[in-house]
């Protein structure tokens, strides 16, 4: 169920949101995003670029956070902006775990607006994609 | 030659901050950010087409692993007010491929050459992250034109080395003439 303006509070957590790629899926990613880079689903090709292994797109892990920001929100909702960094790699079949956080509640004009701090988690606990969401829950 | 005074005593006798005295320091290396570089900032690209359609927005949300089925049925997508299956977050739209002109592997317009290069050659790249802004909704149906620039060159000392970060906006265009999303980039070479 997507959330409510008045159950929203600075400091709630959004529902976490677990992804694990399998190799299947970042091929399906290739294809649905246009990005063929071998890095992403040929082993040998990638270890030759020095990689330890097939990484996970930086691009799949925004769009992991934008699944992440859309199932709270619903439909009624809108993403004004989202965005994040790639500071580390994910790798296939790891958990990579999707979590936010309410920062700000606030209202501008007739806009009631929240801001978030997204992030992916890596299983050692690091964030590897740290970003942040403005959305409107009118 | 270096005469060693604490640092304090540099920062009080020239009334400036940390920052600056650090700033001071990387000025004294060579920028690797040339005037030819500098140019290129704010120039607008070609501009290129990008489609929405539903094959594409449905491949898209499968790949993401969403489960809203708005990204998948088109009447549950009208129900919830949408005029077609609406973007799923990240996806801007296909770029119309071009055997002549597109990239094999990344299926957008190839680039314009190389352009001015760097004072010291970097030879890594780095996708350093996202930024998507939404100014409406972008459904199937929809033909997109987008247009890029360079909107900003950095340059910064880290754990790998020099990186030259460069940030490019594209902005994506409606058939309506409406302005519906700014994408900006964040590329690092090293």
């Amino acid at each position: 169920m997507a959330v409510k303006w008045d159950e929203v509070s600075e400091g709630m957590e959004l529902p976490t949101l677990k992804k694990n790629c399998s190799t299947q899926q970042l091929v399906q990613w290739a294809a649905g995003s246009g990005d063929f880079y071998q890095i992403h689903y040929d082993k040998d090709f990638a270890m030759g670029t020095g990689l330890s292994n097939i990484i996970v797109h930086g691009a799949l892990k925004n769009a992991f956070l934008g699944q992440l920001v859309h199932d709270w929100i619903g439909n009624q909702g809108r993403i004004k902006k989202y965005g994040c960094s790639y500071r580390g790699m994910d790798y296939p079949n790891e958990d990579i775990i999707c979590k936010g956080i309410v920062r700000k509640k606030y209202q501008e004009g007739a806009e009631k607006l929240v801001d978030l701090e997204v992030w992916t988690e890596n299983p050692k606990g690091q964030k590897t994609t740290p970003g942040t969401a403005t959305v409107v829950l009118n | 030659m270096f005469t060693r005074r604490p640092y304090s005593d540099i920062v009080r006798s020239h009334n400036t901050t940390l920052e600056e005295v650090l700033e001071t320091l990387a000025d004294a290396k060579e920028s690797l950010i040339t005037d030819a570089m500098r140019a290129e900032i704010g120039k607008e690209s070609s501009e290129w087409t990008c489609e929405v359609d539903k094959l594409a927005v449905r491949m898209f949300a499968r790949s993401v692993g969403h489960q809203d089925p708005v990204y998948y049925d088109e009447a549950a997508a009208k129900a919830a007010g949408y005029r077609s299956l609406p973007c799923p977050p990240g996806y801007l739209g296909t770029s119309v491929f071009n055997p002549a002109t597109s990239d094999s592997t990344f299926g957008g317009r190839r680039g314009e050459g190389p352009g001015p290069q760097p004072s010291r050659p970097l030879t890594r790249i780095l996708n350093g992250g996202t930024d998507i802004e939404y100014m409406d909704d972008i459904c199937a149906g929809d033909v997109l034109t987008a247009k890029s620039h360079l909107a900003q060159l950095e340059e910064r000392t880290g754990s790998i080395g020099d990186m030259l970060i460069s940030t490019n906006k594209t902005v994506y265009t409606n058939q309506n003439g409406k302005v519906v999303a700014i994408s900006t980039g964040t590329g690092i070479r090293y």
